[in-house]
């Protein structure tokens, strides 16, 4: 009989996605909603805000899983296009502050105090709502396409390309804190009033920004999993396998690692756009090395190559970190190494591979004959 | 024959790595639908030439001509696969982690394997029977939804030979196929690559001389980068510079 071909959700699992997606899309909001405030059902406007952020950084997680996972690329500057995401979002939001700023001026307050007295061309497109959400997609994607262009076209790969991703991360960080780039520096971007004339302090703006979350999750793992299912995604696969024969198959690597590249830098750009209303402050310490390892993190946890795995190792990393670091918040650190060396070397398949371990001793072998009758192609 | 008849032509070719020559002064040709087995000591220079033939290393000088007179000398791998070389190398090289399926559904010829029209690319039905076809003819069909990564060492070389067969290649080069394999799967590999032989230029490279009696019409040896003899098994069995060089290594060797 044979087996399973590639980690790719039968219906089975397909079926519990879908309840997933709908306790998050439906239940959850209806929890923060109906039950008073005081019953055990109630989802606080604090958890609900705080399981929007998690679910953004899902999105981040897809789009690493997409090329490293799949591809077997490690791109360990992920945070930048994140960060290029959400500033683009975050100057919009800041100058939709306007008169309501601390120093009641149209420019944003550290203008004011770095004694900038007018507003630097580059912000202009920002003014409107669909310059900073184009901004917050198209600028990670043109950077990584250039970036991605020279890297790629020069063959530079495995760890090479790994450490030059962590250099531009680097790069990243110290050109978002100077004050002279005129993107706030160390203190970045924050005190956000409104969003197209919604309060960003009122639930109900929050409640809105989690379900936009929600779906766009949705369908960037949709996306994600239709690039995996065709023929793209089995070339992809074939470059992490044997990248030479996927030359002498016709096919050109480069290309195809450039793609994948882009729409990861794309879904990071969203996440990033999605993180900053909801959180309400982009820094410089988002966009850095740390951050950019932390996703390589998440998805080594939740389980490469699976893109669902993703998603969950990205929830369960940080919900685990917003309930660890109340007990132990200097031990976090050494805990989050811990767990990436022991999923590493004990759990390769991650979390997902475990759940999957778990539910399959459960069944009767019967799936399995129903991916034989299936055609792969 | 003339030189009309030659889907292959090397000439001079030198392939010089910082003063040892792998290949040196070269010239080696093929005709069309000819099955020509290349044999030599270790370190001839057999892989080496293959390898330069296909893109996967440039050499230093020298030309390659392909067809009706396209150099080869300087294209990419991509580039000289599309014109109709395939190459199956001598370590079984599939991907383990698709299918056998998707292994062979990756190698059809398609009129472009670019990323846009592989993103949308659907197998037509004369694909799929065409990769059924193949299936059958490298025996896999039981096999064809199960991880490539999990065939035996045999079945992996016979799944790369079926890869390159639905690439449609005017010419294929194979290294060693038979490496690893027992009698029965040798026999049965040497009536494959017979049999294709019929449609295509074959060059092969191989060590194992029943093999090489089995499937041969011309023989070329090959020795210090540069080709000494050519001709029917038996004639260069018989050829005196040819014993010398394989009972000399021998002697040595022992």
């Amino acid at each position: 009989m044979p087996e399973q071909t590639v980690a790719r959700p039968d219906s089975r699992e397909t079926v519990s996605l879908s309840l997933v997606g709908l306790v998050l899309l439906v239940l959850l909001p209806l929890l923060n909603v109906l039950p008073a405030d005081d019953s055990w059902l109630h989802l606080s406007d604090f958890r609900l805000n705080q399981f929007g952020k998690f679910l953004a950084f899902g999105i981040l997680a897809l789009g690493l899983d997409l090329i490293w996972g799949y591809c077997g690329v490690l791109s360990m500057g992920q945070g930048v296009f994140f960060g290029l995401g959400a500033y683009c979002m975050g100057m919009y939001l800041a100058l939709q502050i306007g008169a309501e700023s601390v120093y009641g001026s149209e420019l944003p307050d550290f203008m004011v105090w770095t004694q900038v007295k007018e507003l630097p061309l580059f912000w202009y497109p920002f003014k409107s709502f669909v310059g900073g959400f184009l901004g917050a997609i198209l600028v990670p994607v043109l950077f990584a396409t250039l970036f991605g262009f020279l890297a790629f076209r020069s063959r530079i790969k495995g760890v090479y390309f790994a450490i030059i991703t962590q250099a531009l991360a680097f790069a990243a960080w110290l050109v978002f804190n100077r004050n002279e780039t005129r993107l706030g520096g160390t203190n970045g971007l924050t005190d956000f009033k409104q969003l197209l004339g919604f309060r960003l302090s009122d639930p109900s703006t929050q409640r809105g920004l989690y379900i936009i979350t929600v779906l766009a999750l949705v369908a960037a793992y949709l996306f994600c999993r239709w690039i995996v299912a065709s023929r793209a995604g089995n070339v992809l696969i074939a470059i992490r396998d044997s990248e030479s024969r996927v030359t002498f198959s016709g096919y050109t690597p480069w290309k195809y690692k450039l793609f994948v590249f882009v729409v990861s830098a794309g879904l990071a750009g969203l996440a990033g756009m999605l993180y900053v209303p909801q959180v309400g402050i982009i820094t410089p310490a988002q966009i850095g090395v740390l951050p950019s390892l932390e996703v390589v993190i998440w998805v080594a946890v939740g389980g490469r190559g699976t893109l669902i795995g993703a998603v969950l190792g990205a929830v369960a990393v940080n919900y685990g970190r917003s309930v660890l670091t109340n007990y132990f918040p200097e031990a976090w650190p050494f805990i989050l190494g811990g767990l990436f060396v022991v999923v590493v070397t004990m759990f390769p398949d991650g979390l997902l591979g475990m759940i999957r371990k778990a539910t399959a001793r459960k069944e009767t072998p019967a799936p399995a004959i129903k991916a034989e009758g299936g055609t792969v192609a | 024959m003339t030189d009309g008849d030659l889907i292959l032509n090397c000439e001079n070719v030198v392939m010089d790595y910082d003063g040892f020559k792998a290949l040196n002064n070269c010239n080696f040709s093929v005709h069309y639908n000819e099955l020509r087995v290349v044999i030599g000591p270790n370190g001839a220079g057999k892989t080496t030439l293959l390898d330069v033939i296909c893109g996967k290393t440039r050499p230093t000088s020298g030309k390659i001509l392909f067809g009706k007179g396209a150099n080869l000398v300087g294209k990419n791998a991509e580039d000289i696969t599309k014109l109709g070389v395939g190459r199956k190398f001598q370590a079984p090289s599939v991907y383990g982690n698709l299918s056998v399926w998707q292994n062979l559904d990756l190698s059809v010829k398609r009129p472009s394997k670019g990323v846009f029209p592989t993103l949308m690319g659907r197998s037509s039905a004369a694909e799929r029977a065409r990769i059924e076809e193949t299936l059958e003819t490298i025996g896999l069909s039981n096999h064809a939804h199960g991880r490539a990564g999990a065939l035996s060492h045999g079945q992996k070389q016979w799944l790369e030979i079926g890869m390159v067969i639905l690439q449609d290649p005017s010419l294929l080069l194979v290294d060693e196929p038979v490496a690893g394999m027992s009698d029965k799967e040798t026999e049965q590999t040497g009536r494959l690559l017979t049999s294709l032989s019929e449609k295509q230029a074959i060059v092969v490279i191989e060590h194992d001389m029943d093999f090489v009696r089995q499937i041969a019409k011309i023989v070329t040896v090959l020795a210090e980068g540069t080709v000494i003899c050519e001709g029917t098994v038996e004639a260069v069995q018989a050829d005196d510079h040819v014993r010398e060089i394989y009972l000399g290594r021998a002697k040595v060797a022992h």
